[in-house]
């Protein structure tokens, strides 16, 4: 998962988006986004429902044409190219598998619109069915797979084309958790396999995170941060970006010269910082990187220590959360493995609050 | 019945079993006794009022005609219907298929790509557009029809405008032509209407699919879009074609002699020949026709979902 997809500079990215904007009527969807995608990545475009995440897909397939700016694929331009003239396709949200085909002649469909020849055609329709272990069920119709086969179908019938670029809508979307998690690792797997760069969109982060050589967050028709899923976990450029992916909390401060900031209540600690003194920031620490110490157990040397006072615990079966009120009206949160032998702390017990200050990150507003 | 569907049970519950399966038998009779009550009304009716008729047809259909005209209901034989084989009821009832046909064909080339136009408007636009198209069953569709006698009329505002055109005027009342334009003009929202409704429930999702996978703006309709809405092609084809071929007001009005349609064929053999077995056998004859066209078509197009 730490691996990064660096971008070979020399070659050109399969996906380059530049100054894309689409607008439908008065509302923006999609805001000046710029991207460059690389040959083989596995990229995720994460955000809620509305971000504008999914009209880029779009915009990439060919079904939506963009109000301005530049599409290319390996370096062609393909802004205003109908769908069916671009190298790339299409797994659809909920699937759109042509009921009244069969297996078979849902994954034959791209290449006999290609004119592909019979004998080359079977044999790449059995060579994609085996891929995604459907072998056997090439009589069946749509209705009668499951959501699970269904997806496979429609994987199956857009890597028979070998795409350059595969788009995929939520591809997992309708399927139930476990089978979600199973599929995760599956295609995971199976982009590697093939090689083929996949552009994923999804609104689930933890998905994003376990799939994708880099992720884009979105919000509000803007690309807020790319990164690898760890860059964008652990060093988040704003709020909205910190807030989505995962819990986080959130502290006020003020710069107070390098590696210091100041909190509401006057009291300093320490951050990862430089620039201008006096500037407003936020701080977000993720929960897990923090941890409830007694009182009268003295800090060690560089942590940061911020005194608080319990609000209440949370049991979640392999973790705690404790609640804790710092720093005037800031309330933490404090997660803790469920691990033997730790100390337990109540609603109005006065605790410490430690993190390494490395875990911090500064975010813009 | 409802024992058999019943899961096998341990021996020991067996005696519970029976009871039950009687209990539940008692239950599914008092049901079906109750959904009897519910339909009685309408069953009577249809008795009294479309089958016994089509009884009383069918046996008309094998008595005899005096030479006054009476119908006569002794010597059965089948008279009537060796004559539906005469050639010029034969040339009648290819005319009315010919007329029927050409009909449901030019609904369908209009009435497709407006129902699809329909579609795929916003829904505000869309009742306001299946409203118009509904508008004409408000008034009385023999009015309707004496309005085209006056459009397409000598004189009429049709003719009015060839003639200031300069091609001169124009003959089109009482002709096969006239007739074709108001079938046409009677049954285009028999076809419009279940084509809308088939379209209106294409996921276009699919249609998008198909794009992406190389097909074209025309294939994407012949392999999708077309194969989905059959169903609505299907019935708005029976819907016209059916009743454009027992056509009855439209030839009586629109046409002249050599334009007779079964219906009026039919009708003259009721009232003007009074020759009620000849009426019988070939109304009977055109139903079961009907009816074996229809089951066919719905066969062959339902198939395809």
């Amino acid at each position: 998962m730490s691996q990064t997809a660096a971008q070979p500079a020399s070659t050109t990215p399969a996906v380059e988006l530049v100054g894309i904007v689409k607008r439908f009527d008065e509302v923006t969807a999609v805001d000046d986004v710029n991207l460059a995608i690389a040959d083989g990545e596995f990229f995720s475009l994460l955000g809620p429902s509305g971000c504008g995440k999914t009209t880029t897909l779009r915009m990439i397939a060919g079904l939506e044409f963009p109000t301005e700016g530049s599409i290319r694929l390996h370096g062609h331009e393909m802004a205003l190219r109908p769908p069916n003239k671009r190298p790339v396709n299409t797994v659809f949200q909920s699937y759109a598998l042509f009921p009244h085909m069969s297996v078979a002649q849902n994954v034959a469909f791209g290449l006999q619109m290609q004119k592909v020849a019979k004998s080359e055609l079977d044999d790449r329709v059995a060579e994609s069915l085996k891929l995604v272990q459907l072998t056997g069920m090439e009589k069946r119709k749509p209705k009668q797979l499951s959501g699970g086969q269904q997806q496979r179908v429609a994987l199956a019938r857009a890597l028979v084309n070998h795409p350059q670029v595969l788009l995929l809508d939520e591809p997992l979307g309708a399927l139930d958790l476990k089978l979600r998690k199973a599929m995760q690792l599956e295609l995971k797997e199976l982009q590697q396999r093939v090689g083929i760069t996949f552009v994923y969109v999804t609104h689930d982060q933890e998905e994003a995170l376990t799939m994708s050589d880099r992720i884009g967050v979105m919000s509000e028709g803007k690309l807020l941060q790319v990164g690898t899923p760890e860059e964008i976990y652990e060093q988040p450029r704003t709020r909205m970006v910190a807030d989505f992916i995962g819990e986080t909390n959130f502290l006020p401060a003020t710069h107070a010269g390098t590696g210091r900031v100041r909190l509401v209540n006057g009291e300093e600690i320490d951050a990862p910082i430089d620039g201008v003194a006096g500037q407003e920031l936020t701080l977000t620490v993720r929960p897990e990187k923090m941890a409830v110490v007694a009182t009268e157990v003295p800090p060690d040397p560089g942590v940061n220590a911020i005194e608080g006072i319990v609000h209440r615990r949370v049991y979640l079966g392999n973790a705690l959360t404790y609640e804790v009120d710092v720093a005037g009206d800031v309330r933490l949160h404090v997660r803790h493995e469920n691990a033997p032998g730790q100390q337990r702390f109540d609603t109005g017990d006065r605790v410490r609050v430690c993190w390494d200050p490395s875990a911090t990150a500064v975010l813009e507003a | 019945m409802a024992q058999t569907t019943l899961p096998p049970r341990k021996a020991d519950q067996l005696e519970g079993q029976a009871a039950t399966a009687e209990l539940e038998k008692s239950a599914e009779r008092a049901a079906s006794r109750r959904g009897m009550f519910m339909a009685a009304p309408g069953f009577v009716y249809l008795f009294l009022f479309f089958a016994l008729p089509l009884l009383i047809v069918f046996v008309y259909s094998f008595a005899n005609r005096s030479p006054t005209g009476r119908t006569i209901l002794a010597n059965w034989n089948l008279d009537s219907y060796q004559r539906l084989l005469d050639p010029f009821v034969v040339q009648i009832a290819w005319r009315s298929f010919v007329l029927a046909a050409g009909a449901t064909a030019i609904c369908l080339l209009v009435g497709y790509p407006f129902a699809y136009f329909i579609a795929t408007r916003s829904p505000k636009v869309r009742a306001a557009l299946l409203v118009l198209v509904m508008i004409p069953f408000w008034s009385n569709f023999l009015v309707r029809t004496y309005a085209w006698r006056m459009l397409l009329g000598s004189g009429g505002p049709v003719s009015q405008v060839t003639e200031f055109l300069g091609l001169g005027e124009t003959r089109l009342l009482f002709t096969t032509t006239a007739v074709m334009i108001g079938l046409v003009y009677g049954y285009l929202p028999f076809m419009i209407l279940p084509l809308y409704a088939s379209i209106e429930r294409v996921d276009f999702s699919l249609v998008e699919a198909s794009r992406d996978l190389y097909a074209s703006g025309w294939q994407a309709f012949r392999r999708v879009t077309w194969p989905l809405t059959r169903p609505g092609v299907v019935a708005g084809s029976i819907l016209v074609f059916i009743p454009s071929f027992g056509a009855y007001v439209t030839p009586e009005i629109l046409g002249g002699s050599r334009t007779t349609m079964l219906g009026s064929y039919i009708v003259r053999q009721f009232l003007q020949a009074r020759d009620w077995p000849f009426g019988s056998s070939l109304s009977f004859v055109i139903m079961l026709a009907m009816l074996g066209a229809a089951f066919v078509y719905f066969r062959v197009g339902g198939k395809t979902l």
